[in-house]
């Protein structure tokens, strides 16, 4: 099954950095999220968008995983060649994600 | 404010926003504020050369229309409004916000003007270190801290009906007007965290209430097209609840107020301002009614030291080309566009500092995954090549390249598009707090 069963998510841009939140749908499956859902398999995710490091912040309370990817937007806003410049359609790409149903 | 609450609206997520949802808002909505954020990065920087060319310039290029669509109710209702539409030029926009409000009828109606954002001359002069984004000695076009909210609670103190700001954080102008009415201190972390979460929830106006957030038959959002810009009633401790105005479009659920709190989040436990280092891990949401969500739990620690300062420069320039190809074959004829044009750019060698060769519809704003090699085919694609040059002519020859694709490329090739501009690029840094020392201008409508 596909992340976007389980989750939804936004993405957001500063500078060269993108955050990306996967946050579940219901609060239960939040432990399922958590241990599937790592830091290494949304850089692998995201393939070549993504040259920096990515860091995994939880927010059990909310049911929610923040995700925050060094050097992927191509520079910035301001100067990305990229057509998304600012990353908003990788939170869209990262729910694709295929996750043990 | 009239009551406990004090009831703060969001009027634009981002300059070109939508203008009605605030007109219904400052109509219907008993607000006591109305806050407008109008400013991304590198707005300053572009504005910057609009006052070059008039100094009565370089403040958004909306705030006429808004001004014109919201004061009359605004004096009206008595909702104070504030806003970092003073973009470059704080004063001017001032200025002609008391001539709007003049030729409305408003007499008497007082602008504060904050300035005291730019800081140029300091970081040329070495008073920051140099962004590292940036070249050294690299011609610089503008440098802005962020501004807190201190110089628009003192302008509200002095009577402010409308506050106009350059470079202010963006929950600092929603967070003012709480340290205002509830007489907040400037180092009650633990509030003004609070209050910066509320603002932060506010600042993209729609996207709260339904606006970037719906997926067909997986999140479903009724009204897009009338979508309701949201409103917080913030009580004394700095919990509020967030919710719409009855019969507009859009919803506020859990789901839409997790999502924008944790839009352009990091660390979660230490979101930086100019007021504090507030801590959003332990905030609490609550579906208090329909379209209505009670947020608590915020928290804080000691501001940072430093400001933030956003510096804008010429990064050289953009050069871009597309072309469209459809039916059968199509994702074939777009590669070996893109391969013609990579081969002309290597013959011809123009100035490129960076290309970049893709097809819209299968590799330009996707990541490329696994799922890639099961995808069907397209039934149309768009080629795009896009290169930063060193100058305008190298990039204006990568658009040349993919235009003249219509009669030497891949049969069927149709509607190509090119441009060339320069390109402002934003760096950062940081700077002492007294090197950006706010200031208050007045202008009174007469």
């Amino acid at each position: 099954m596909k992340l976007r069963q389980l989750a939804h998510g936004r993405s957001g841009d500063k500078g060269d950095i993108l955050n990306i939140s996967v946050i579940a749908h219901d609060l239960r499956d939040f432990s399922r999220l958590r241990q599937m859902v790592t830091a290494e398999r949304v850089k692998a995710q995201l393939g070549d968008r993504v040259l920096g490091e990515v860091q995994r912040y939880e927010l059990p309370g909310l049911g929610a995983l923040n995700f925050v990817l060094h050097r992927a937007l191509d520079g910035g806003v301001t100067r990305s060649l990229v057509l998304d410049v600012h990353g908003k359609c990788l939170s869209s790409c990262l729910l694709d994600m295929e996750i043990e149903g | 404010m009239m009551g406990e609450v004090l009831r703060i609206g969001s009027g634009a997520g981002y300059s070109g926003d939508r203008i009605d949802p605030a007109v219904d808002l400052v109509e219907r909505g008993a607000l006591d504020y109305l806050v407008f954020e109008c400013l991304a990065e590198r707005t300053i920087a572009i504005a910057v050369g609009a006052r070059s060319r008039d100094p009565a310039l370089g403040y958004d290029p909306l705030l006429e229309e808004r001004m014109r669509a919201v004061l009359p109710a605004a004096r009206r209702n008595g909702v104070r409004i504030i806003s970092n539409m003073g973009a470059a030029n704080p004063l001017a926009a001032a200025r002609r916000t008391a001539e709007i409000a003049g030729e409305l009828g408003l007499a008497g109606l007082r602008i504060a003007a904050v300035v005291g954002d730019e800081v140029l001359p300091a970081v040329q002069a070495g008073a920051a270190e140099w962004p590292a984004e940036i070249e050294a000695g690299a011609p610089l076009i503008s440098a802005n801290a962020y501004l807190g909210c201190e110089p628009i609670v003192e302008a509200l103190r002095g009577g402010a009906d409308v506050v106009l700001t350059g470079r202010a954080a963006d929950p600092s102008l929603f967070l003012a007007p709480m340290v205002h009415e509830f007489g907040w201190a400037l180092d009650d972390w633990a509030r003004l965290g609070a209050g910066t979460v509320v603002g932060h929830l506010l600042e993209c106006a729609g996207q709260i209430t339904g606006g970037y957030f719906a997926d067909p038959g997986v999140k479903d959002v009724p009204g897009l097209a009338t979508l309701g810009f949201p409103l917080a009633e913030v009580s004394a401790d700095g919990s509020a609840h967030i919710t719409k105005l009855a019969g507009s479009g859009g919803q506020v659920t859990l789901a839409t107020c997790k999502e924008q709190l944790l839009y352009e989040l990091h660390d979660p436990a230490r979101y930086l301002t100019p007021d504090v280092t507030a801590d959003f891990s332990a905030v609490r949401l609550e579906q208090a009614a329909p379209d209505r969500v009670r947020v608590s739990g915020g928290h804080g620690i000691a501001r940072p030291q430093r400001l933030k300062v956003s510096v804008g420069y010429q990064d050289g320039y953009l050069g871009e080309g597309q072309i469209s190809y459809a039916g059968s074959g199509a994702e074939a004829r777009g590669r070996l566009a893109l391969a013609i044009v990579e081969q002309r750019l290597q013959r011809l060698r123009p100035d490129l500092r960076d290309v970049r060769l893709e097809l819209i519809g299968v590799d330009s704003v996707s990541s490329v995954g696994a799922a890639r090699a099961y995808a069907p085919e397209p039934r149309e694609v768009r080629a795009r090549v896009a290169a930063r040059t060193s100058t305008l002519q190298a990039a204006q020859i990568v658009g040349h390249e993919v235009e003249a694709l219509y009669t030497n490329g891949p049969a069927g090739g149709g509607g190509a598009s090119r441009f060339a501009r320069p390109i402002v690029a934003i760096g950062s840094t940081f700077i002492d707090r007294d090197q950006a020392l706010a200031q208050i201008h007045w202008e009174t409508a007469a």
